[in-house]
């Protein structure tokens, strides 16, 4: 300052300057492709290479999609429309096997009839899923969401309506156990009980009960045996059943390996790694082969059952360590502050921490769940027809399609795509929505 | 020391120390693995007393209050706080507990419950308050550490000097008697340091038992009514603040109160 002549110091401005539009090539696409795709040399010889690849896969592409056909009904047809319209030689996509056999996707081999179960399960998952997913549905509404497993378990399965009755009696019962033993076994031994009673009740006395009841009152629908499941149902049930049920053992599994108690401790980290340790293929064929040796002869436990328990306990030991990883993130001072406040370990962490190591697992254990629900493809190889090969291949064996390729693979491949994909962008609006506000 | 955090005339008429005891403290010892942390402790606090505890960093300051509500388990003598003994029994330590306020260096507020939410917590869920009541009390104490304007935002959103004061009504909504203090404006920029150290010295004057853990000298001559100097886990020194300021006797206290109070 010192330094200037006091003319050129003293400024007063008369008259305001209009605000301008930044130069051509600081603005709008210009500017964009400037900064993003001819930054450097590196990046101009990607860009180029990369626009040379998109036009290889379009030139190959491009035809064979713009010569679809929707209206055939078998792979000869298609072939002569496509020559007929394009002329020889020309390929087209024949998307007439997807209008023809749609339904076979969706459904497998469920009666026609019945059709309407499924679409109704369907519609009800997600009146049972919306007060979970989104916070502006009522709350009572969680009561329909306590019941759709029995629900849809009846929709699905059918036969009497006496078996999801005794099934929800085994809850009743597991519940009544608790509040009964709580008062003077302590809360251990009552969850215990909990867990137990339930399981007994299944296992021995609830299947003989229900059909003492049907002896009574015949009661129900048409029955489907799971022979007849197949398709995106099959992947619904095993995936939607597993993911509700691994994330809540995937939690128990977490804390139990961080428990105090050796026993408990021991058991969660020897369960996870084994799992961990073995490919789920393995644990399908256990389930489907070597369980039977195990089992009583003559016991018919349900394929789709055991599919669905398997799946679940291999989501699970995943998930646990996912969760595991949140918990390690939060810092000690949590836990003391609820201490110090008189919260009992469980208290502890149903308010405290596992809303926060949950939040910060979020995308782990929503990439578990995009994992279980494309590995319930795996089911094909204890013979069960899973959409993307179980059907596929079915399909592609019929006398009319034989010789269409990538058409009946594209279309599961694309409702797997919509689906996982609909999961994280979930996972990613969940997440904004939690960062909101906090920290 | 820096500028006089502490510039107001305390009101002494609630401040009374009675007979009846509120910790007692005796033999008591405690390892780390094979590292002994606390040597031999004594100590009797009385209801009404202020007690600050300071000392040179790893002296066992925060092992010894941590103690008071078995944040940590000590191996050896005991602690009896309003009469319950503290020992594996879960249901002692609950008790305690209920009694014992605690707040931290680092505050450790909920950061995914809104203010409000932090303070209602543990009453609505240990002490089995209605929601309506809990909140009610809970602004009357936000309103006491003067921010009841912040009720309905995280912490996150707040200064260390807020968060600190959420922290101390978060405790008091538990109705405590006794109030911990671990280092409570160590984490402070300067300026909010005097906020929290106002809002400790009101909750003096009204007469709770206090055990703070700090090294604002200023505060220890205003409040305090016994200054207890630590080092390598064991109490060296116990005097009230004047007598311990002007006349500390033993070499170590000189040395540290020479370090601290920078010259
Ligand atoms: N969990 C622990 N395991 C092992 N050693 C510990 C543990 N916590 C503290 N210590 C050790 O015990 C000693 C006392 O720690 P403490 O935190 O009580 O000291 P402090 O007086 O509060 O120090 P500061 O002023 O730094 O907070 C230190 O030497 C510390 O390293
Ligand atoms: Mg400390």
């Amino acid at each position: 300052m010192s330094g200037l002549h006091a003319d050129s110091t003293r400024f007063v401005r008369d008259t305001m300057l209009a605000e301008q539009e930044p130069p051509l090539t600081e603005r709008g696409a210009v500017k964009w492709a400037r900064e993003n795709l001819f930054s450097g040399p590196l990046n101009t010889f990607l860009t180029v290479v990369g626009v040379f690849a998109l036009y290889l896969i379009l030139k190959g592409l491009g035809p064979w999609l713009l010569h679809s056909v929707w209206f055939a009904n078998s792979a000869a047809e298609c072939r002569e429309t496509v020559a007929a319209d394009f002329g020889p030689g020309a390929t087209g996509a024949c998307w007439g096997v997807v209008r023809e056999r749609w339904a076979q996707y969706f459904y497998g081999f469920y009666p026609s009839e019945a059709y309407w179960r499924v679409n109704l399960a369907f519609v009800l998952l997600f009146v049972a899923l919306a007060p979970i997913l989104f916070a502006g549905v009522p709350r009572k509404v969680l009561w329909f969401t306590a019941f759709y497993p029995v629900t849809a378990l009846f929709l699905l399965w059918g036969g009497s309506i006496w078996v999801p009755v005794v099934i929800m009696a085994g809850i009743a019962f597991g519940w009544v156990a608790f509040r009964l033993l709580g008062p003077f076994a302590g809360a251990l031994i009552a969850a215990i009980a909990a867990g137990l009673v339930p399981v007994l009740w299944w296992l021995i006395l609830a299947a003989p009960v229900a059909h003492l009841i049907e002896g009574w009152i015949p009661l129900g629908i048409e029955a489907i045996p799971s022979a007849k499941f197949g398709g995106f149902l099959l992947s619904f049930t095993i995936g939607v059943t597993g993911i509700a049920f691994s994330l809540p053992l995937g939690i128990v599994l977490a804390l139990g390996r961080q428990s105090d108690m050796p026993l408990v401790k021991m058991l969660s980290v020897g369960f996870i790694e084994f799992i961990r340790g073995v490919p789920l293929i393995t644990l399908l064929f256990t389930a489907s082969l070597l369980l039977n040796y195990f089992l009583p002869p003559g016991t018919n436990f349900d394929i789709i059952l055991r599919v669905i328990i398997m799946v679940t306990l291999f989501s699970a030991a995943y998930i646990a360590e996912v969760i595991r990883g949140g918990l390690a993130a939060l810092p000690r001072g949590q836990y003391e502050a609820a201490d110090a406040l008189g919260l009992d370990y469980w208290k502890a962490q149903q308010l405290i921490i596992m809303p926060q190591a949950l939040k910060i697992s979020i995308p782990g254990i929503v990439s578990s769940f995009i994992g279980l629900f494309k590995d319930t493809t795996l089911v094909i190889f204890v013979g069960l027809l899973d959409p993307l090969k179980g059907i596929t291949d079915a399909i592609r064996g019929s006398f009319e399609w034989k010789g269409v390729y990538w058409e009946p693979f594209i279309f599961p491949g694309l409702i797997f795509f919509l689906i996982c994909f609909g999961m994280s962008r979930y996972s990613m609006y969940l997440e904004n929505k939690l960062k909101r506000g906090q920290r | 020391m820096s500028e006089p955090a502490v510039d107001r005339t305390i009101d002494r008429s609630h401040m009374h120390v009675s007979d009846e005891v509120a910790i007692q403290i005796t033999g008591m010892n405690k390892w780390y693995g094979a590292f002994h942390v606390l040597r031999d402790i004594n100590m009797t606090v009385n209801r009404g007393e202020r007690i600050v505890i300071c000392g040179p960093s790893g002296s066992g300051k925060s092992t010894l209050i941590r103690c008071i509500n078995r944040l940590e388990e000590h191996q050896k003598g005991q602690i009896i706080v309003d009469g319950t003994e503290l020992t594996s029994d879960l249901k002692n330590i609950d008790k305690v507990r209920s009694e014992v306020g605690m707040v931290f260096q680092h505050f450790n507020l909920f950061p995914h419950l809104t203010i409000l939410e932090n303070c209602t917590l543990a009453p609505i869920w240990v002490r089995k308050e209605p929601r309506k009541e809990a909140e009610e009390t809970a602004m009357h104490y936000l309103e006491k550490v003067k921010i009841p304007e912040q009720a309905g935002k995280y912490p996150g959103q707040l200064s260390g000097g807020q968060q600190q004061r959420v922290a101390i009504a978060r405790s008091l909504c538990m109705k405590p008697r006794i109030m911990l203090f671990d280092e409570p404006t160590s984490a402070l920029d300067p300026e909010m340091i005097k906020e929290v150290l106002d809002t400790m010295i009101e909750l003096a004057e009204e007469g709770m038992t206090m055990l703070c853990v700090t090294h604002e000298m200023g505060f220890a001559q205003a409040v305090a009514n016994r200054v207890v100097f630590m080092d390598q886990g064991q109490i060296v020194e116990q005097n009230e603040p004047t007598e311990f300021f002007n006349n500390p006797q033993s070499d170590r206290t000189q040395l540290f109160l020479s370090q601290i109070l920078g010259h």
